[in-house]
């Protein structure tokens, strides 16, 4: 286990894409033998995502960025109420159920909206997690350790966003497995996942997949540098966020 | 003095037998749960806990309970209450063995359980709810065991248990204070949101676990020689009375702040269980507000309450309604509306429902042999035992003369 767990943490590169920010706190937390850091790795204070919901809302423009994501992580394709996914799409009304009113602008009220884990500053995930197999990474990306969950699904129950799914029966069941990516582990049942902002693009230079194939209309970038993509276009748009009144900072901004 | 739940009748050892079957039907589910996961279950990505959680949550209010014949004991001297003490105990024991039990079928990866201890974290309320959990059982093992071997022997309790016995009786607030916390701080989920939601909690705690004993200890009276003195189950009817007049108060509170402030997230939980849920579900929350009247009015009318014949009704329409309301209503309602405002059914499986009965037939296991070995040690040293006349040794009888009246007070 202890191996596998290694290979991952490599592979995820927890280890690259921290060790510049924090190097104490990764070698804390990633085992005892320091990992090399990609010299491509890409590195942010907070990566956050903005996303332009002016040029991506419609159902079948992100149900393509939903089939990438789903592939390259090898997400199981399950229908109904047990299903998993990391990247999916929702109504107004669903998505922002705080911020709705009844005369909303009818071009707003009919778009869909890309739904993933928020990455949260203050996540409560992490916050009820008993083993730590959520955890918020020095770059703010809460991620997980699919080997040392548990299954408690607490996290579930914490995220007021309904962002992560349960793996309730064996998930490779549900997996083309002639057509997997084999440089991303598939999970076991019985444990939790969810979107991971694409830290294993990360770590070798790359965006995250929807991101790149969003044709611009998501922006990724680093929240704490005044002079990044998502900076600018915060400054120059304006955004909402999912739950405000839930206080866990979400860090994907939505561009109405 | 574990002999002693080896020696038994033949009906004695028919019931365990009964119930061996019973654990062996449940796990066949259990099997089929380590085979294919929680598939088999009813929960899903929106309702990510279910029966499991749910009976865990009403039964960990069983083992607060005990409590409230520990505190008049040991904090008020009521020594009325000194016989059954070791029935509360016992019955907190096999309550907390099946709490633990509720949660290990829940978890998705039984076999990693450990690493809530490998990598011990604070900062998540599970993680303290282990630990008091497990403290507690451990607690009421030390308790309950060294009292009744020292009863067995004519021994007064050793002192050196005192401290245990006080810690032993705040530890019981703080379980169910705890397994509240696990619900009370989560964003997002409107239902549990609620500060008085650990007070509902103890409130329901103390007056359905009290009733359970009781009736469970009727059954004893009625198969073995012990007998509780009158006095104390009155005084228990009447903690229960409160109890329960109190639980209902809090839920009253609840749908005031929700419905007079007209927030929509504090209301939509109500109105889908009493209004909008499946037919099923609807006539359940109706009937837990029924029953709730209906316990309430006979528990505070002196004539209905004094009615044994009567009583273990009342107890019996008491435990149905603060188990809709908590062992499943609680549990719904907070996960419905999902926090998309939509809603996502949730009713337990049949395989759900086989292995709860497993685990609910090990507690009954548990409480047999327990009460057994408590009964029979009663019985050795003329503890509570009953008189011809109906009344314990425990009662100052009038039914009997003087001399045959038992000079023990
Ligand atoms: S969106 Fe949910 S899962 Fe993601 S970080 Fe926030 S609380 Fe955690
Ligand atoms: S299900 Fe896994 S990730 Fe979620 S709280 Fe439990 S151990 Fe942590
Ligand atoms: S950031 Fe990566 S993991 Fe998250 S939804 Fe986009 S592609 Fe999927």
């Amino acid at each position: 286990m202890k191996n596998s767990r290694r290979t991952f943490i490599k592979l995820a590169g927890i280890a690259a894409a921290g060790l510049a920010v924090a190097p104490r706190k990764v070698l804390a937390s990633g085992g005892q033998e320091p990992v090399k850091v990609n010299a491509t790795a890409v590195h942010a204070k907070h990566w956050a995502m903005v996303v332009d919901t002016t040029k991506l809302h419609t159902a079948e423009a992100i149900d393509k960025l939903a089939a990438v994501c789903h592939h390259i992580h090898n997400v199981p394709k399950i229908e109904g109420k047990k299903e998993v996914k990391w990247l999916w799409h929702d109504t107004y009304a669903h998505s922002f159920p705080e911020q709705e009113n009844p005369h909303l602008a009818e071009e707003v009220h009919e778009r869909v909206f890309p739904l993933l884990c928020n990455h949260c500053e203050n996540p409560p995930c992490v916050r009820v997690c008993p083993t730590k197999a959520t955890f918020q990474r020095p770059d703010g990306i809460v991620a997980m350790d699919y080997h040392r969950c548990i299954g408690c699904r607490y996290c579930m129950a914490g995220c007021p966003y309904g962002s992560r799914s349960f793996n309730w029966g064996e998930p490779r069941l549900n997996l083309d497995l002639a057509n997997l990516n084999p440089e991303f582990p598939t999970r076991m049942r019985g444990v939790v996942e969810k979107c991971n902002f694409c830290v294993e693009r990360l770590a070798v230079g790359k965006m995250p997949a929807c991101v790149e194939a969003s044709e611009g209309a998501m922006h990724f970038g680093d929240l704490k540098d005044p002079d990044s993509e998502v900076r600018k276009v915060l400054r120059e748009k304006f955004t909402i966020r999912r739950k405000p009144s839930a206080g866990t900072e979400p860090s994907v901004y939505y561009i109405i | 003095m574990l002999e002693l739940a080896l020696k038994g009748s033949k009906r004695y050892y028919g019931w365990i037998a009964f119930l061996l079957v019973l654990i062996g039907i449940g796990s066949t589910a259990l099997v089929d749960q380590w085979m294919h996961g929680l598939k088999i279950t009813g929960m899903s990505r929106d309702v990510s806990w279910g029966f499991y959680i749910s009976q865990f949550t009403y039964l960990v209010g069983l083992a607060a309970s005990g409590v409230m014949i520990v505190l008049p004991n040991y904090f008020h001297s009521y020594k009325t209450n000194k016989h059954m003490v070791i029935f509360g105990e016992f019955m907190a024991i096999a309550a907390c063995i099946m709490c633990l039990l509720f949660i290990v079928v829940d978890i998705g990866q039984p076999t990693r359980m450990m690493n809530m201890i490998f990598h011990p974290t604070p900062n998540s309320i599970l993680f303290w709810d282990m630990i008091v959990l497990n403290g507690y059982l451990f607690l009421n093992l030390l308790v309950g065991w060294t009292c009744l071997q020292a009863d067995r022997q004519h021994l007064p309790h050793p002192q050196w248990l005192k401290p245990f016995i006080y810690i032993s009786i705040i530890w019981a607030f703080s379980i169910h204070t705890v397994t509240a916390f696990l619900y009370q701080g989560l964003p997002g989920r409107h239902y549990w949101l609620t500060a008085i939601l650990a007070a509902r909690f103890l409130a329901s705690a103390f007056c359905s676990g009290p009733a359970i004993l009781l009736l469970v200890m009727m059954v004893t009276e009625k198969l073995t020689s012990f007998k509780m003195a009158k006095n104390a189950v009155k005084t228990l009817v009447k903690i229960i009375a409160y109890a329960m007049c109190v639980n209902m108060f809090f839920f009253a509170l609840e749908i005031f702040t929700s419905f007079y402030s007209n927030i929509p997230g504090h209301m939509h939980p109500i109105l889908y269980l009493f209004e909008h849920g499946s037919t099923g579900l609807v006539t359940l929350m109706w009937t837990f507000i029924a029953f709730a009247a209906i316990s309430i009015t006979l528990l505070v009318t002196p004539r209905f309450r004094n009615n044994y014949k009567l009583l273990p009704w009342t107890l019996g329409i008491l435990i149905v309604a603060t188990w809709i309301d908590k062992g499943l209503g609680l549990l719904i309602g907070g996960f419905n509306p999902t926090p998309f405002e939509t809603i996502t059914p949730y009713w337990p499986t049949l395989k759900e429902l086989m292995v709860s009965m497993m685990v609910y037939s090990v507690g009954a296991l548990i409480v047999t042999v327990l009460f057994k070995i408590a009964t029979d040690v009663k019985q050795e040293v003329g503890h509570s035992q009953a008189l011809a006349c109906g009344c314990s040794t425990e009662d100052v009888c009038e039914c009997t003369t003087e001399e045959e009246a038992p000079a023990e007070a």
